[in-house]
């Protein structure tokens, strides 16, 4: 009998996976945009799996409260929603499909068939504490650059909106 | 018997997914969400390196930055996107050809 924890990692596996097919291979971008909800909260659910609480968190509140959101607006303001042909059009799928499915199968191959160092005990706890502590600790300075980052991507993408002043 | 191969397999197809994304797309956004898969891609591999080298805090904080840089990366592309929807008047990206001369 396979354990719980195997059969919620297939779940969870194969619904991100559906869905980001669904990103890819739909005919209209809306539809692309609502399954991207869906990969995004698998990507959450595999995070919970692996003990990380935190950054799953992370994932829902940015990724599906901010860049989702903003992928809509950018979707609905921007095209003809209507137009099938006109709002996602994909090219070359012929050419495209047998490679990525190589690259798949390389990658696939290449992973399995190497050794990986790792500890065989999985420790589940939270991280909410020790990452507190790094990002305070030895990753200050980083975190201080990616707050300017940040500031720079706000104000570069306001510039670039803007109207022209004449 | 979930192990670290696992999510690699998982995280190995999810790039491959959002990289035909990427190269196939006409729709600006459209490879816009493609990125998004590839980073989320990465994102779970950092963290699935970590979980199985005893939870290590290093994979966790990549992550977060990934996320955030992710976030600043959507905002620029898509600032980039209306400019180019207000200039030529479509975000096909094979319209835009200013830079060309």
């Amino acid at each position: 009998m396979p354990a719980l924890k195997d059969i919620t990692f297939l779940l969870l596996s194969g619904f991100t996976l559906i869905s980001a097919a669904g990103v890819t291979f739909s005919r209209k971008i809306v539809y692309s945009g609502f399954s991207l909800l869906g990969t995004l909260f698998g990507v959450a659910g595999l995070f919970v799996m692996l003990s990380s609480d935190f950054v799953a968190v992370t994932q829902v509140l940015i990724y599906v409260g901010g860049i989702l959101v903003l992928i809509l607006f950018a979707i609905m303001l921007t095209s003809k929603i209507g137009d099938m042909k006109l709002t996602n059009q994909s090219v070359n799928g012929k050419v495209a499909i047998p490679i990525m499915a190589g690259i798949a199968f390389f990658m696939i191959t290449q992973l399995t068939g190497s050794q990986w160092k790792t500890n065989d005990v999985e420790s589940y706890q939270s991280l909410l504490i020790p990452i507190g502590n790094a990002f305070l600790k030895e990753y200050l300075l980083p975190f201080e650059i990616i707050s300017i980052v940040l500031l720079g991507a706000l104000v570069g993408a306001m510039v670039i909106v803007k109207k022209e002043a004449k | 018997m979930v192990t670290l191969n696992s999510y690699l397999v998982v995280t190995a197809i999810l790039f491959c997914l959002g990289l035909y994304n990427v190269i196939t797309r006409k729709n600006a956004v459209g490879i816009l969400m493609g990125v998004e898969l590839i980073l989320n891609a990465a994102s779970v591999n950092f963290v699935a390196f970590a979980h199985f080298h005893g939870n290590h805090i290093a994979g966790n904080i990549f992550s977060l930055f990934l996320i955030v840089l992710a976030a600043a990366e959507a905002a620029v592309a898509l600032a980039i996107v209306m400019a180019l929807y207000k200039q030529v008047g479509s975000i096909d990206v094979d319209e835009a050809t200013t830079l060309k001369g």
